[in-house]
């Protein structure tokens, strides 16, 4: 909650900066910036850079300041870690009542730290002293040392002085004291507003993380050979389904019977989500590559079938008659005409259907595999190594963008007339 | 020499719901070599179909079209066609759009290229050979659709509405060269329109036609398209015939416009 409240306020706040700032400095004169009318106006719309940079810069420091991270400045109050002490006071069967301290040694989880030597101090209850990790809490068994225990009679009444029933939580110096229904006393820590790093690690662990996976790699597999072998498994898979779709496609676009057969088993297959085929392909083929490079084709091999199919049915027939008319034979049409006719729509359904391999082979990896992007993440996840499961994510995300920055490079440079005709 | 005869061609569609539409009846007509006619109508008077059945795009269901002395079965390179728009193709440049058909042919790049440079002077594209067809306009992508059928040296020229969506400017423009390709190229033309002034002017013969079933109304012959060669074609238009003639073809023609509202409208009730 807080962090979207910051989150919030950062955006407003940069709004304001940049408009009325930093704006004042770069003024431009072009057609867009001189229209009047603009709320309405989709083409008027362009993404401001800056809020794009001030976004992915917000992202991140978000990040670092509630992990605690050291290359960010400002961090969120972060857990309570050092010497901290509360009261208890003990009331004796007799109703004579005692106060003790008990000290608390608040410690970094990892380190190993034992609690500080204290003097048992007078009276019927005696002081005691614990080491708790940061973000953990501890059970104080404080009637341990004393006199009168509870097996006796005796009870906590009160803690720093406040009154306290068995199920009550309390706040003390540097975190709260619950006390159980059995009368034991539970210690926590203040947690700060900062994530546990099992939770959400700080950048530089991930960066870390990239650097020790790449050169030591893990699960027998370098980091590289991870997201490789998924590439892999996508281009070929994709390779095969549109070695195999577009010519169905093309089939499909040109001739009745092709149409009528395989017009079900396409409008069939096409809403099938592949994920769903993973169980199947996996009885079929086991979790080597051929079962995964199977499943890819069979994402790729609908996708490509309808973007070829819409590609020819999509020909002008004014185009056909034209050629025909100028001499053309069908295999002509067909090569001159038709295959180039259809490339935008076959560029389209490349595109998507590269991003649904994509996402369908990180699936498939966590599922079952020996490597690949998704197991790494998968298996990662089962030990609680958030920061490899963070490095897995984020280097999925990038490769997806990657691929889909080489498709739309390769269709304007392969199709430019597309969209302006 | 009759180069083109157009014998008792009739169409009938076949609909869905077990009625069928006349779209044209025995339509019979001959087109001497060279000539320029010029067809108009209402809508729906079949006069696309006609066009498309000498294209060879459809077979007529009755009668047949005879050209130099054999019958037209399917689209040939012998008839060209000059569609309304979009019927470039866009991963070409100009140049292969213009070379299109003799490509096809089969013929060497030395063979064609001197006559496909030749064309693209005449429509006035000399520098704009390798630019692609989207990045060109209206009025330019029309004189590219017109040197492509050209280079392929047709008998007969199908034009279905070539200059149907350019504005009025350009269209005077192309108008004019339409008539110079015509008196350079000696091609038989025929040339569909819905503009009475366009009909006169690029006619030698104008052909009105009648809806329901698709017929024809009225022939004429006329000496604006003579005239007009090489002139400005405003002046024809000053002609006092010219003026005649355009009442007369526009009046024919809301006459027939009107009863078709007539009958759909008894139809109606």
């Amino acid at each position: 909650m807080t962090i979207l409240i910051i989150y919030i306020v950062i955006f407003v706040a940069s709004f304001f900066v940049v408009r009325f700032g930093v704006r004042k400095f770069r003024q431009m004169k072009d057609f867009t910036s001189l229209k009047t009318v603009t709320f309405g106006d989709e083409s008027a719309v362009r993404p401001d850079r800056w809020a794009s940079v001030i976004s992915v810069v917000t992202v991140f420091l978000l990040w670092g300041a509630f992990t605690g991270s050291k290359w960010v400045p400002i961090h969120a109050p972060g857990p309570f870690i050092g010497e901290t002490s509360f009261t208890y006071t003990l009331e004796g069967p007799d109703g004579a009542t005692d106060d003790a301290t008990v000290y608390a040694r608040v410690f970094e989880v990892g380190q190993d730290v034992d609690p500080a030597e204290v003097d048992a101090g007078d009276g019927f209850a005696k002081n005691d002293s614990i080491a708790v990790g940061a973000w953990r809490s501890d059970l104080i068994l404080m009637d341990r040392n004393d006199e009168v225990t509870r097996k006796d009679g005796a009870k906590v009444i009160a803690i720093d002085g406040q009154a306290v029933n068995p199920g009550d939580t309390v706040r003390v110096a540097d975190g709260t004291v619950a006390i159980t229904s059995k009368g034991s006393l539970n210690f926590a820590p203040a947690k700060g507003m900062q994530m546990e790093p099992i939770w959400l690690p700080p950048p530089e662990a991930v960066v870390a993380r990239v650097g020790e996976i790449a050169s030591e790699g893990y699960q027998n597999f370098t980091l590289w050979e991870h997201l490789y072998w998924s590439l892999f498994r996508v281009i070929v898979g994709f390779f095969f389904g549109a070695l195999v779709g577009i010519p169905l496609g093309y089939a499909m676009g040109l001739s009745d019977w092709f149409r009528g057969w395989f017009d079900p088993i396409v409008e069939f297959m096409r809403p099938v989500p592949p994920l769903a085929l993973i169980p199947l392909v996996i009885i079929w083929a086991g979790i080597g590559e051929t079962g995964k490079i199977i499943l890819l084709f069979l994402a790729a091999l609908w996708i490509m079938t309808i973007s070829a199919r819409a590609g020819v049915s999509g020909v002008a027939i004014s185009k056909v008659h034209a050629a025909y008319s100028l001499g053309a034979s069908k295999w002509q049409l067909m090569r001159y005409v038709i295959m180039p006719n259809s490339l935008p729509e076959i560029f389209t359904g490349a595109r998507v259907a590269m991003g649904v391999c994509w996402g369908t082979v990180v699936a498939a990896e966590l599922v079952a595999a020996e490597k690949g992007a998704g197991m790494m993440i998968m298996v990662a996840s089962r030990f609680q190594l958030t920061d490899i499961v963070i490095m897995g994510i984020i280097l999925i995300g990038v490769i997806g963008y990657g691929i889909d920055i080489l498709m739309r490079k390769a269709e304007t440079w392969l199709v430019p007339w597309k969209g302006r005709v | 020499m009759s180069a083109l005869t157009i014998d008792k061609v009739s169409m009938r569609f076949d609909l869905p719901n077990g009625g069928h539409v006349q779209a044209l009846k025995d339509v019979s007509l001959e087109l001497q070599s060279g000539e320029l006619m010029s067809v108009l109508g209402p809508s729906g008077c079949g006069k696309t179909t006609l066009l498309n059945i000498v294209a060879g795009f459809l077979a007529p269901t009755d009668g047949q079209i005879v050209l130099n002395g054999h019958q037209v079965t399917g689209p040939d390179a012998e008839r060209g066609m000059v569609f309304q728009q979009g019927a470039l193709f866009e991963w070409m440049s100009v140049r292969d759009n213009v070379s299109f058909g003799p490509r096809m042919k089969g013929q060497k790049r030395a063979e064609y290229e001197g006559n496909v440079n030749h064309l693209l002077d005449v429509v006035g594209l000399k520098d704009f050979k390798e630019k692609a067809v989207y990045e060109l306009s209206g009025g330019m992508q029309q004189r590219v659709a017109l040197a492509r059928c050209l280079a392929n040296d047709p008998d007969v020229i199908l034009m279905d509405e070539p200059l149907g969506a350019l504005d009025a400017l350009t269209r005077e423009k192309m108008q004019g060269l339409v008539l110079k390709l015509w008196k350079e190229t000696g091609k038989t033309i025929i040339l569909i329109t819905h503009s009475v002034e366009e009909a006169l002017l690029l006619g030698e013969r104008l052909l009105v036609m009648a809806p329901r079933p698709g017929r024809i109304h009225k022939e004429y012959r006329l000496p604006f398209a003579d005239e007009g060669v090489g002139k400005d074609l405003r002046e024809v238009k000053k002609n006092p015939e010219f003026g005649e003639r355009r009442e007369e073809i526009l009046s024919m023609i809301w006459d027939m416009e009107e009863e078709i509202m007539g009958r759909t409208e008894e139809a109606d009730a």
